[in-house]
């Protein structure tokens, strides 16, 4: 059996994908976790198929302000990791590093932006490392980039980046929990089909 | 009463004054508004890939792509009345969201150009335009008087 498209999915390709974004998710809130200074939780996570419209509304919506940081992933496995933080998270990261409360998410200083930035690519780093040393093959992370605009604006770029062959995305979404309940955000991982595909050969869920 | 009807992304419709058509957040999508003031027959197209035909394999979903976008649109409109030699375009969106160095994300820039030549080759004008640069746009297309109200998170609203 081959992956040529999302829904070719079944129940147990979806539960093992659940799972390696769990564990790639664990990885990388430990490393945002100690670099807050917070206990993050994760939930588990869920494995969405969805096309481009249904994928912006399950999000947030196509007109909320959010900050947005794609980190594009290269190697045996390919595709995205999107960030979507929300404007408290933004605001607990900039307190911690800068010291200063009351952040609007669209007068952030350059200096913020670098720190969000490098936040992100820690984050995918160890989600990827994680992902890396279960299935051994070997992914990397590119430079990661930023943006804080609407919603739909900034998923328009990997919807546009995944969306030459396919109609619907498929994203493993991991919902962080800090401080209980209070902040919460989201960061995916948006693969392509010929990587779903590799990745699960290699965990030998098909063959 | 006027209606106003919600374009998704990867979708076109048109519609007859007073109605009015809304995309939201455009970001490296174009939105490609044609009208004719004659019918008031006005169209809103929301593509997120510029060319159907460099996709291996055939696939095509055609409000997806610019090319084939704009032919099912404009022959809608024509269907419904509004005669081509009489259309205007006006369009917006195609921003670069994520300033990187590789060209693989100035699909903004690729969307943009590529409305343009199909709109040139179809005789169309384009009478307005709010493009490229780095953030997201919702419009507003009026067919009452072929309006399209820009709005932006960082710059507010702008009618062209």
């Amino acid at each position: 059996m081959a992956i040529q498209k999302f829904e070719d999915l079944g129940a147990m390709e979806i539960d093992v994908l659940t799972e390696v974004g769990n564990i790639g998710a664990g990885n990388a809130m430990t490393a945002l976790s100690s670099m807050i200074g917070q206990m993050v939780d994760i939930e588990v996570p869920a494995v969405k198929i969805l096309g481009f419209q249904e994928a912006i509304d399950y999000a947030g919506g196509a007109e909320k302000t959010i900050a947005g940081i794609l980190v594009p992933i290269t190697g045996e496995v390919e595709g995205e990791i999107l960030f979507l933080l929300e404007e408290d998270l933004v605001g607990l990261v900039v307190s911690t590093f800068f010291g200063v409360e009351d952040v609007d998410l669209l007068n952030l200083t350059p200096d913020m932006r670098s720190a969000l930035t490098e936040l992100g690519n820690i984050m995918a780093a160890s989600y990827i490392n994680a992902i890396a040393s279960l299935t051994g093959m070997a992914m990397q992370v590119e430079i990661p980039m930023l943006s804080v605009d609407m919603l739909g604006a900034i998923m328009s770029v990997p919807a546009a980046e995944l969306g030459e062959m396919s109609d619907k995305l498929l994203y493993i979404d991991n919902l962080m929990v800090i401080d209980k309940v209070s902040i919460k955000s989201k960061m995916m991982l948006l693969p392509t089909v010929a990587s779903l595909d590799r990745l699960l050969r290699s965990l030998g869920v098909i063959s | 009463m006027s209606e106003k009807l919600v374009v998704g992304i990867s979708d076109w419709k048109i519609c007859r004054s007073p109605d009015s058509l809304i995309t939201y957040a455009l970001g490296s999508c174009v939105g490609i508004c044609l009208y004719d003031k004659a019918s008031r027959i006005a169209g809103l197209s929301h593509i997120m890939l510029p060319d159907s035909t460099a996709i291996a394999g055939g696939h095509t979903t055609r409000p997806k792509f610019a090319d084939t976008a704009i032919i099912d649109m404009l022959n809608a409109m024509k269907a419904e009345g509004a005669s081509q030699s009489m259309i205007t375009a006006k369009i917006a969106g195609g921003a670069v969201m994520f300033k990187s160095a590789s060209a693989q994300f100035n699909i903004g820039e690729r969307n943009v150009e590529a409305v343009k030549k199909i709109l040139g080759n179809l005789g169309i004008p384009i009478i307005a335009s709010d493009t490229g640069l780095n953030y997201g746009r919702t419009v507003t297309f009026f067919a009452e008087n072929g309006n399209l109200e820009v709005n932006s998170a960082t710059k507010g609203k702008s009618i062209i």
